[in-house]
Formats: C-alpha cells, sequence, structure tokens
C-alpha cells in the first residue's frame, strides 16, 4: 500500500501557484490601455478565431492570456452571467465590478478546491465617460483581483511590454495611437512578424454608431491601416 | 453564479439565452407560469402591426394603442422593436407577454452573438422566434395569446424576407407585406391596393403608414395617427446597412399628408 505523503498547506498552495504561473508565462501578452476615446485591447494571437479578447456586455470587455480552453469558458460564463443580470433587472445594472468579483470567486474557488487551478489571468475592462471613469480590473489565477488604472499589461513577457507602454502612455491618445503604442511594445525586442489582435470598447459609441454596445473588433483591413502609420513613423 | 465549478460551465454550454435561463432560472421566462383560465380580460392588449417588402429592404409599423376590454390602456405603447442590427418585430396580443418576449428575443440574438462570435442566419433567428411562441402556447390556450410578426435583411442572398407565425410556433415566410393583429383584416385590404413591387422605400413608409390608418378606422383597438398629442406609428426600416427607426418629423408628415388627403376626399367609407 502506498504511503500518503504529509503536504503543508503553505507547500500545497506555493506549489499551485507556481504551476499556474508557469502555464501563463508561455502564453503571449495583451495590452489593456486607457485612452480619450475609450480602451483598447490589443494581443498578439496568431490564431483569427479564437479570440483572446471579446466582449461581455455593452460597455464591458475581457482580455485573458493562458490556456484557451479554461479562459474562454470564463467568458462564456461571463457573458451568461451578464445577460441574465441585465435581463432581468436592467441593462445598466451590469457592472465590471460585478463581473470581476464574480470571476475572483471562481477563480478562488477552483484554486483551492479543485485538483488543478486555472492557467489563465485575466482583464475586465469597463469604459466609463472619460479615462478616469474606466475601470481595469485584473484577475489572477488564484482569485485576487485588482484594480488598475491607466493600462494593464499580462502574459508571458509582461514586465518588458508594461515598461514600453508605461513610457508612452498619455490620456490625450485616440485608438491609433493607443493601438500603435501596444503594437510597438508587443513587439519590442522580437525579430519575426507577430499577428495582433485588436478590439476597442468606444467611449462615445451611443452617439457615434448610435449603439450601447461599445465593443467593436477592428479587423485585419483596418488593423493594417492603423499600423501602417506606425511604419511610416519608425521609417 | 456564485456556486460556479468548471464542469457545470461545460454541462451548461449552449449558445440559447433561452435554454440557459430555463435551466438555471425558468421564473425569469415570461412564460412558464400558471394563471387561471381566461386572464385575458385584465391585461392590455396590443394590436395591429404591418410589415412589407420594398426595393432593398423590408419595413414594419405598428401603432400606438394598448387597450383593456373597451377601455383605451395607452396611447402611447410602442409594439415594434429592434431586434439586433438586421432584423426587427412586432407583436400583437397581450402585451405584458409580447413586450417580454421581446425583449427575450433581443437578448437571446446578442447572446448568441457574443457566445459565437458570429450572427445568427436570419432563418436561424426565425426559427428560435418560433420556439419562443411555442414556448407561451399554454398562456395562448388560457387567453394570453402574442403573437409576432418578424422582418429581416438576410445576408445571404441580400434580401428583405418576412415571417409570420401561429398560436404554435408555426413559421411561415410571407411575400410582399402582412399584417397581425385585430386590425388587420382592414389593414390587409389597404395593403393589397397600395403596395407595388420595387417601392422605394419612402413611398414604403406611406404605404404602411396609410394601412393603418386605414386598420384605424374601422378597428376600435387600433390607434390612428394623433396630431393633438403628436402621435405617430412607430416604423422601422431594415435594409443593408441595418435597422433604422424611421423620423417622427418624416411620420408627423406623412401622416399630414394622409389626413388631409382624406378630408379633402370627403368620403364616408
Amino acid at each position: 500500500m502506498t504511503q500518503q505523503f504529509y503536504v503543508s498547506p503553505e507547500q500545497l498552495m506555493k506549489d499551485r501557484a507556481d504551476f499556474a504561473r508557469k502555464g501563463i508565462a508561455r502564453g503571449r501578452s495583451v495590452v489593456v490601455l486607457s485612452c480619450r476615446a475609450g480602451i483598447a485591447l490589443v494581443a498578439e494571437n496568431p490564431s483569427p478565431s479564437l479570440h483572446k479578447i471579446g466582449e461581455i456586455y455593452d460597455k464591458i470587455a475581457f482580455a485573458a492570456v493562458g490556456k484557451y480552453n479554461e479562459f474562454e469558458s470564463l467568458r462564456q460564463a461571463g457573458v451568461r452571467y451578464a445577460d441574465v443580470r441585465g435581463y432581468s433587472y436592467d441593462r445598466e445594472d451590469v457592472t465590471g465590478r460585478g463581473l470581476a468579483s464574480v470571476y475572483a470567486q471562481s477563480l478562488g474557488a477552483v484554486f483551492t478546491a479543485e485538483q488543478k487551478p486555472f492557467e489563465v489571468e485575466l482583464i475586465v475592462a469597463e469604459v466609463g465617460g472619460d479615462v478616469e471613469g474606466d475601470h481595469l480590473f485584473r484577475l489572477t489565477f488564484d482569485g485576487s483581483i485588482a484594480d488598475e488604472r491607466r493600462f494593464v499589461v499580462m502574459g508571458g513577457a509582461a514586465e518588458r511590454v508594461a515598461e514600453a507602454v508605461m513610457d508612452g502612455w498619455t490620456s490625450e491618445a485616440d485608438f491609433p495611437e493607443a493601438i500603435r503604442l501596444a503594437a510597438r511594445a508587443l513587439r519590442e525586442d522580437r525579430t519575426e512578424p507577430i499577428t495582433l489582435e485588436v478590439g476597442v470598447l468606444d467611449r462615445d459609441s451611443e452617439t457615434t454608431r448610435g449603439t450601447r454596445r461599445a465593443f467593436r473588433r477592428i479587423g485585419p483591413d483596418e488593423l493594417a491601416g492603423i499600423l501602417d502609420g506606425l511604419a511610416e513613423r519608425q521609417g | 453564479m456564485n456556486d460556479f465549478l468548471a464542469e457545470r460551465v461545460v454541462s451548461a454550454a449552449t449558445s440559447s439565452f433561452t435554454e440557459h435561463v430555463a435551466a438555471t432560472r425558468p421564473d425569469l421566462l415570461p412564460f412558464h407560469r400558471s394563471l387561471p383560465a381566461d386572464a385575458s380580460a385584465v391585461a392590455p392588449h396590443a394590436t395591429t402591426i404591418v410589415a412589407l417588402a420594398f426595393a432593398g429592404g423590408v419595413i414594419m409599423a405598428g401603432d400606438r394603442r394598448a387597450t383593456m376590454g373597451n377601455m383605451i390602456a395607452s396611447r402611447h405603447i410602442e409594439k415594434v422593436f429592434p431586434a439586433d442590427r438586421f432584423s426587427v418585430l412586432g407583436i400583437a396580443g397581450t402585451a405584458g407577454i409580447a413586450i417580454d418576449i421581446a425583449r427575450l428575443f433581443q437578448v437571446e440574438l446578442e447572446h448568441y452573438e457574443k457566445i459565437e462570435g458570429t450572427l445568427l442566419s436570419l432563418e436561424g433567428k426565425a426559427t428560435r422566434l418560433g420556439a419562443m411562441v411555442r414556448g407561451n402556447l399554454p398562456l395562448a390556450l388560457q387567453g394570453l395569446a402574442a403573437i409576432p410578426l418578424f422582418a429581416g435583411f438576410d445576408l445571404e442572398t441580400a434580401v428583405g424576407r418576412l415571417f409570420s407565425y401561429d398560436v404554435t410556433g408555426g413559421r411561415y415566410e410571407e411575400l410582399e407585406h402582412h399584417s397581425v393583429g385585430s386590425g388587420s383584416v382592414f389593414a390587409r385590404g389597404a395593403l393589397k391596393k397600395l403596395w407595388r413591387p420595387g417601392l422605394a422605400e419612402e413611398d414604403a413608409v406611406r404605404v404602411a403608414v396609410e394601412a393603418l390608418y386605414d386598420a384605424a378606422d374601422d378597428d376600435s383597438a387600433t390607434g390612428g395617427p394623433d396630431p393633438v398629442r403628436q402621435l405617430w406609428p412607430v416604423v422601422y426600416t431594415v435594409t443593408r446597412l441595418g435597422s433604422r427607426r424611421v423620423a417622427e418629423r418624416e411620420l408627423a408628415a406623412i401622416a399630414g399628408a394622409i389626413i388631409a388627403e382624406r378630408s379633402v376626399a370627403g368620403r364616408e367609407a
């Protein structure tokens, strides 16, 4: 009969955290940043159909790094949570804070109770009336939650990318500028070309597009146009 | 949601909001309620909806009256709703149920779009709406029927299409034009005379308003244009550019022209 070794709770949690961190560090980075026009979400993602960035609700978007199946199930659960809430109360009663705390509880429960923690890191971004009104909630694999300002970077090369974003960040940027900044930061130190996935939360979607749904995916053609500006500036 | 676990997420995997709500919060659905027989006398009713095809799209219009027995319950009610960017629905029947079904249908389409990352096909949307009407059958048999009319722009074939429903959820594609509600017999008569193939958009708006005028003329449950309160029908058009609500002043001008024409004609019936 095999002997069950004693493992202290501290060691157990540390092992789980190390495991999750390793999984996330393998992933490519995501940058989410507030600017004058709204919130831009930029991810390095070679797949055109498996998204790391998605719409949750009118003013709320989602970005993730880590294991696709895990964050995709969390994204879908978030859409369900938001839609049920908006349907049973009112659309304005769906908030980023509410969604982020639900995610925090789920991630925390999985981290302590399940066989294996989720190897994911998430951002719940909610666009407000101005840069000060934006919310960027960052959630980690153990259920910790942080309310970030200005911008968030997560994933494998987060520190390096964050430094590059920090240097160029300004609250006055419009979307092309913000996207170019994020793209430049994600490309730093990289020689091979990278594929980007980009979405934005429009601050003025009601007036400019006539819809409450602020999220918009930037298609490849539009993105190429935006990034051409980057090449011109560098060239 | 608080007791959410990984396997629950997977087992609950569906792209349909209605299915998700039926499994987790059935009390939120507009149907699935048990009521005493013939509850219809206590609930306001919405009446006439007309829809017609024109060159480049479809148009749907509804009057603004809700009635409860022989009383007018509301002069401001809206019975035509945008379902998503490329479709609209109008509902006649028990107002409370109808508005809830429209709301549920809006969330259903948006939910699918967010989960799947793509729009549902127009056929798919029409089928989902049929399932909702069928879900309401028990209440319909107790006198709380709500019958929708659905119109949308089919992005696959690039044409506007119309769908009508019966109380069991049966779905029928309509060509040219259709109308539902208590004033629909009169509206249909008007549509048959006024509709022509290849109508321009502004002419189609006029045809829809005039059909509602005729319905209101003979059906006491349908409200006509109300120049005193400046109330006009709710009209939506759907084209390849998406759905658009026709502006109040546009409708005021059209309704004003119809009223003036008929005053000049001075006919009795």
